[in-house]
């Protein structure tokens, strides 16, 4: 899987979304990215790419779209 | 402007007192407006206060508070229906009355930037892993949290890897812990509890295990009340010194803060006094006359917060009991307002979200 593949795979898994609608999703857009959806989206991210986000960027990470931007910050290309 | 964005990456603790006061006193102005305009209780009450929000006031000091209490009795809000995305309550407990605080996306995520900026600038950027002092299903229903599960989940984000040290029956998952601290050898770790849960459930809890916990690196938050703990004339000083004998835990930060105005908590320092941020902030009342207390003298509290803006909650008089001990020269080095709570005032409701649990003991 490329990273963008594991990077999806990690937004549909959480938020039971179909892929079409990714590319669109922001934070609150649909129930399931509430608070508690969001930090069951960071625990995923950080497992899949080994990393661990600061709280800032944790915060900030407010879309699909994104989500991508921050990544770069811990070298993960999507 | 009543968004907190050309505030917010203000460091917390910086500001002196006319630059403060300032800053916070138009922050509430604006706010006051907002609400005037949007919330027809608050409306009316401004009215028959004879307060007109249109003419300027040199100090937040003159624009009336509420009573916390209303938030019990009315439904409060200054924003449509349909953007209201969450309740939160004080109280998950029946037979009690409980306040309902309503918010839209904007107020909570400036709620737990706020949370973020202010507990930050204690512990550090970096996440730690973490420690729960409570049990799993307190933050099972996602429309609506208790004051203890918000919290919770409001701390979670400055957790790496996360435990909850009780299971639902409360009993201690004490082989989970073992495990979690064999793992983090050597590191700092965060823990999080309702104080009257850390008492009631996991200090007492400890005590049947003969092999100990050694959570010396263990940095403890704390919050919620000491409500309970006064009843069963347990003093904070006992609580400290017990955590340190049972399990080694040295660094305690008490905290005080209220679900009606969530995020701007006030975090005890290392010299053991609570401070404001310049996100909020707190004067004490005589309550003969509910004037204005001088450092020093102990009165009513009032909070104010410049967070509130689905519902009309940014200037609070709360049930508590204060005194504002000085500003600006807390011999820990933070800047603002440094304060101790010292109880409730007589004949106010039990209350205090720790303590909504404790209401079924």
């Amino acid at each position: 899987m490329t990273n963008l593949q594991k990077y999806a795979q990690a937004f549909i898994t959480c938020f039971g979304v179909t892929e079409d609608k990714l590319a669109e999703l922001t934070y609150q857009s649909i129930s399931e990215w509430d608070s508690v959806g969001h930090m069951g989206l960071i625990a995923e991210l950080e497992d899949i790419f080994e990393i661990m986000m600061d709280t800032d960027d944790i915060i900030d990470l407010s879309s699909f779209e994104k989500g991508k931007e921050i990544l770069k910050k811990y070298d993960v290309e999507i | 402007m009543i968004d907190i964005n050309d505030i917010i990456d203000i460091a917390p603790f910086s500001l002196e007192k006319g630059e403060k006061t300032k800053l916070i006193t138009e922050k509430l102005a604006n706010l006051t407006k907002h609400h005037y305009e949007n919330c027809r209780e608050y409306h009316n009450m401004l009215d028959a206060c004879g307060f007109d929000p249109y003419h300027s006031v040199e100090s937040y000091e003159d624009i009336p508070f509420l009573p916390v209490r209303l938030f019990k009795e009315l439904t409060l809000k200054s924003v449509p229906e349909e953007e209201i995305f969450k309740t939160m309550t004080s109280s998950g407990t029946t037979g009690q009355s409980v306040s309902k605080i309503y918010l839209d996306r904007e107020t909570s995520n400036s709620q737990q930037k706020v949370l973020v900026k202010i507990v930050s600038s204690f512990l550090g950027s970096a996440r730690l892993p973490m420690i729960i002092a409570d049990c799993p299903s307190v933050v099972k229903d996602r429309k609506m949290f208790s004051a203890r599960g918000a919290g919770i989940l409001g701390f979670s984000i400055f957790g790496a890897e996360k435990i909850y040290a009780l299971n639902d029956e409360m009993q201690l998952n004490i082989s989970g812990l073992h495990e979690f601290l064999d793992k983090h050898k050597g590191k700092s770790i965060l823990m999080f509890g309702f104080t009257f849960m850390i008492w009631q459930h996991f200090l007492s809890e400890l005590l049947k295990y003969s092999d100990k916990l050694d959570l010396s690196n263990v940095i403890l938050i704390h919050g919620g009340g000491w409500k309970k703990l006064i009843t069963q004339k347990v003093s904070q000083q006992e609580f400290k010194d017990r955590l340190n004998s049972i399990c080694g835990i040295r660094r305690v930060h008490d905290y005080y803060g209220m679900v009606e105005q969530t995020g701007c908590i006030y975090v005890e320092c290392e010299k053991g006094h609570l401070h404001a941020s310049v996100f909020s902030d707190v004067i004490t009342r005589r309550p003969n006359d509910l004037s204005v207390c001088e450092y020093g003298e102990k009165g009513i509290v009032e909070v104010v917060s410049v967070l509130p803006k689905s519902y009309p909650g940014h200037i609070l008089l709360t049930e508590d009991e204060g005194i504002v001990l000085g500003e600006d020269n807390c011999e820990c080095g933070r800047k603002g307002k440094f304060f101790t709570i010292t109880g409730r005032i007589k004949n106010a409701e039990l209350r205090g979200c720790g303590d909504t649990y404790a209401a079924g003991f």
